[in-house]
């Protein structure tokens, strides 16, 4: 396959994974602030926190209030990170891949697109936010689904697996830790306090609250916690999607389970490795938020590698022009 | 149905009299309430919205992206006028692979004097660097469109050849399929020739191409990006051949052939079905400042290790100054009369012709020789006295850029404009394959004139396109027979 074309699938359903994950944001802020009046009611700056794009929000907004927030994250084009240009961006990259994507892909992608545009047009688009965050959520289900029933499951398909999954991981990392901090602000309440309102909006948010129930039934923050970060059946899990990206990467490069020759197979082992015996007791103690932190720079490191490895390949004229941020 | 029509209509004799071989159609399109039909058409533009089959217009600043007007009412064409037709490209584009040979190899026919040596190698779009250059199968125009028109006379003329990159096709596949998925219940009981299998074959005149050293060859299509007009066609002809769709950051070129660049390493490419100009191809041979071509390209075309498809150099075979010499070719490689006759032209090269063309310029249409789009034309009977001024004013200047034909009055087939059917003109693209046979796909592209009276049908100035329907034989009260007879 072509590199520039690996490239771009890659990057087309992390994109739209991302959009997908800044509607959940959005979604569980609102459920966690609702009638909250004036203390968590205002709780709208550390969504951007999650993001990472702080200082691109201070730039043009003054008041982290609910209403610029959401237009900031869901409609801004200013923001490269928006729902509103990951779709564009996903988009763009569909369209510069279109031979290899089935058309059924393409015409979901693209009245996904449809879809995010008109709502940013409405007038009064942030009264309709959380119908929309639905709707957003709803159409890379959608495009999940066709991508999984109507492409074979060769490269290509791994290509687009391990780019959702590792931007999911992500996601996933960030959630846990910015709700973890806002639901339990100082160190000493962890394991104490437990507003099962709250914690279940976190596991919704996730679209885990079902399933954990299957597995820990009573909500603890530390079993949640336990369930969003090592639980290996999970699909929004860190180590679920550590495992199957992971996967893909042998079946792309048929590399034999637990060898490595390029630094992407390495590094990937190797965070599987700690995922996979590492209990949650250890990451309590050790800070939650340290464990994060150095989660997603590996996860990055690994994003790099991939670059490396297969899209540019040591190349002095990459074959990728566009982008963007890991 | 209150229809009245200009010209030539392609399904009615005279207002409420269906031609023959449309009365079937014509019959049940009437049946269809008006309500329906717009219905319809809505449902169709959801449907090329949705799939996104778009084109792209320069210079456009909401989105470069529009999405292709396509009108619900198809173009039916009868088999055996068909047939002619198609024979009569066969004919003209046989003729012009040749012609193309003989200029950068022998040039027979500048020394027989048929056509003056100085119009061919002097034309912008002659490509010294191929002289004495002969492609595998000695195919050069592997894939070739050619602009029909039918006068008001009811005669099919040829208005142009486009043999470098034309494009269009992937339209007519699509057309087709939005007729079926929108309009499904027209097509029953009438045997229409399907344009489905085009893929294929030229997925076939490709790889019949190959150099002959390639025992597996592999195929690609180039294209020069997504901001291309033609980029969704470029996208849809690599998928539907199962090619990998490359642009010119994809391939490079080692030791005389040409790789493109996978994630498991180099691949070797052997033919390239190219949508990009000769002048952008490579900056080593043409133009210095491309970013879109490879370096070192023609270099192994020449040498043989890689087909290009269209061959560079097939420019000068749709120059409309050596259009007008196209009867002459074919009798002249041929021996045979002209099956499809020229739009008669006069040449502004020529003085006593371009002293014409000046005290005419009110009546004709003026055309540079070497655009296409419809950009640069003057049609005289519709323009100011300025812009016919302008107009004589570049033809003074630059007389051999220049040509003009007499106002054709284009037939029109009914359209659904402003919700009512209206008569608007229409042209047709065909598209023919030339590898080791030729292939005519039935049919083509037809291109509709959506505003009013006019005669422009090119997409990047207001132009539709319609399904175009080639019935196969005798099939149109085959359907009714064969239910009473069995």
């Amino acid at each position: 396959m072509l590199s520039r074309v690996a490239d771009s699938l890659y990057w087309m359903s992390r994109y739209v994974e991302r959009a997908e994950n800044v509607a959940r944001f959005i979604d569980v802020n609102y459920n966690l602030t609702l009638g909250e009046g004036a203390g968590l009611g205002d709780q709208w700056a550390p969504l951007v926190d999650t993001t990472g794009d702080n200082e691109l929000f201070r730039k043009f907004y003054d008041d982290a209030n609910r209403d610029n927030v959401v237009q900031f994250l869901a409609f801004d084009q200013r923001n490269p990170n928006s729902i509103l240009s990951c779709i564009s961006n996903a988009r763009e990259n569909a369209r510069s891949v279109r031979e290899t994507i089935t058309s059924d892909m393409w015409e979901q992608l693209n009245k996904f697109y449809l879809l995010v545009r008109s709502a940013a047009r409405t007038p009064n688009r942030l009264a309709g936010a959380y119908a929309f965050c639905d709707a957003v959520r709803l159409a890379s289900h959608s495009l999940i689904g066709t991508t999984y029933t109507t492409m074979s499951h060769g490269e290509a398909w791994h290509f687009l697996r391990m780019g959702r999954l590792m931007e999911r991981a992500d996601k996933t990392s960030r959630i846990v830790d910015v709700q973890y901090f806002l639901l339990l602000p100082r160190p000493d309440d962890v394991g104490t306090s437990l507003d099962v309102v709250r914690w279940s909006a976190l596991l919704r948010s996730t679209s885990a609250l079902s399933m954990y129930r299957r597995v820990h039934g009573q909500i603890t923050p530390n079993r949640v916690a336990d369930f969003l970060i090592l639980d290996r059946n999970f699909p929004r899990a860190m180590r679920f999607c550590v495992l199957r990206a992971q996967n893909s990467l042998e079946i792309i490069t048929g590399a034999h389970s637990g060898t490595f020759q390029r630094r992407s197979e390495q590094l990937f082992g190797r965070l599987r490795a700690v995922l996979d015996y590492t209990g949650i007791g250890e990451i309590i103690s050790r800070g939650m938020h340290q464990y994060i932190d150095d989660f997603q720079r590996e996860l990055n490191q690994i994003g790099l590698a991939v670059q490396a490895d297969f899209f540019t390949q040591g190349d002095p004229e990459p074959a990728s022009q566009t982008q963007r941020q890991a | 149905m209150n229809y009245e029509f200009p010209s030539f209509d392609e399904m009615f004799v005279a207002a409420g009299e269906p031609r023959p071989i449309c009365r079937h159609f014509a019959e049940r399109l009437e049946a269809i309430p008006g309500e329906e039909l717009r219905t319809r058409q809505q449902a169709a533009e959801v449907s090329l919205r949705n799939l996104g089959i778009t084109f792209n217009v320069y210079g456009h600043e909401d989105g470069t992206e529009k999405v292709w007007p396509f009108d619900l009412v198809p173009r039916i064409l009868d088999a055996h006028e068909w047939q002619r037709v198609e024979d009569g490209l066969r004919q003209r584009i046989r003729a012009l692979n040749l012609f193309v040979d003989d200029v950068y190899n022998d040039q027979r026919i500048f020394a027989d004097g048929v056509v003056p040596g100085e119009l061919v190698l002097e034309a912008p779009t002659y490509r010294p660097q191929m002289q004495g250059f002969r492609p595998a199968k000695g195919a050069w125009c592997h894939i070739s469109g050619v602009d029909l028109i039918r006068h008001e006379d009811g005669t099919i003329y040829v208005l142009e050849d486009n043999l470098r990159c034309p494009s269009g096709v992937s339209y007519v596949l699509e057309n087709r399929e939005v007729m079926k998925r929108t309009f499904p219940q027209m097509f029953d009981g009438v045997a229409v020739a399907p344009v489905e299998e085009y893929p294929e074959r030229l997925l076939e005149t490709l790889l019949a191409c190959a150099p002959p050293h390639a025992t597996n060859p592999t195929a690609v299509v180039m294209t020069p990006g997504i901001y291309n007009s033609a980029y969704f066609e470029h996208t849809f002809l690599a998928q539907q051949m199962g090619v990998e769709l490359v642009q010119g950051s994809d391939l490079y070129v080692d030791g005389g052939f040409v790789y493109m660049r996978t994630t498991l390493g180099p691949q070797r490419v052997d033919v390239i079905y190219r949508r990009i100009d000769d002048d952008f191809l490579d900056p080593k041979c043409f133009r210095k400042d491309s970013a879109l071509g490879v370096a070192g390209l023609v270099d192994a075309y020449r040498r043989g290790n890689v087909t290009l498809a269209n061959a560079p150099g097939t420019g000068i075979a749709d120059d409309k100054a050596v259009y007008a010499y196209v009867p002459e070719i074919i009798k002249y490689y041929l021996g045979e009369e002209p099956i499809l006759h020229n739009v008669p032209t006069y040449l502004c090269d020529d003085p006593e012709q371009r002293k014409y063309v000046i005290d005419h310029v009110a009546e004709l249409v003026v055309k540079p020789t070497n655009e296409s789009g419809g950009y640069g034309i003057l049609i005289g009977p519709h323009a100011t006295d300025e812009q016919r001024a302008q107009c004589v004013a570049r033809i003074r200047d630059n007389p051999r850029n220049y040509i003009a034909q007499p106002m054709l009055n284009l037939s029109t087939v009914p359209t659904l404009a402003g919700g009512e059917l209206a008569p608007r003109h229409v042209d047709l693209r065909p598209f023919v394959l030339c590898g080791e046979d030729i292939y005519v796909m039935p049919g083509g592209l037809t291109r509709v004139a959506l505003v009013e009276g006019s005669m422009v049908v090119n997409s990047s100035q207001g132009g539709g396109s319609k399904d175009t329907w080639v019935l196969r034989n005798g099939n149109q009260t085959h359907h009714v027979h064969a239910s009473h007879s069995n």
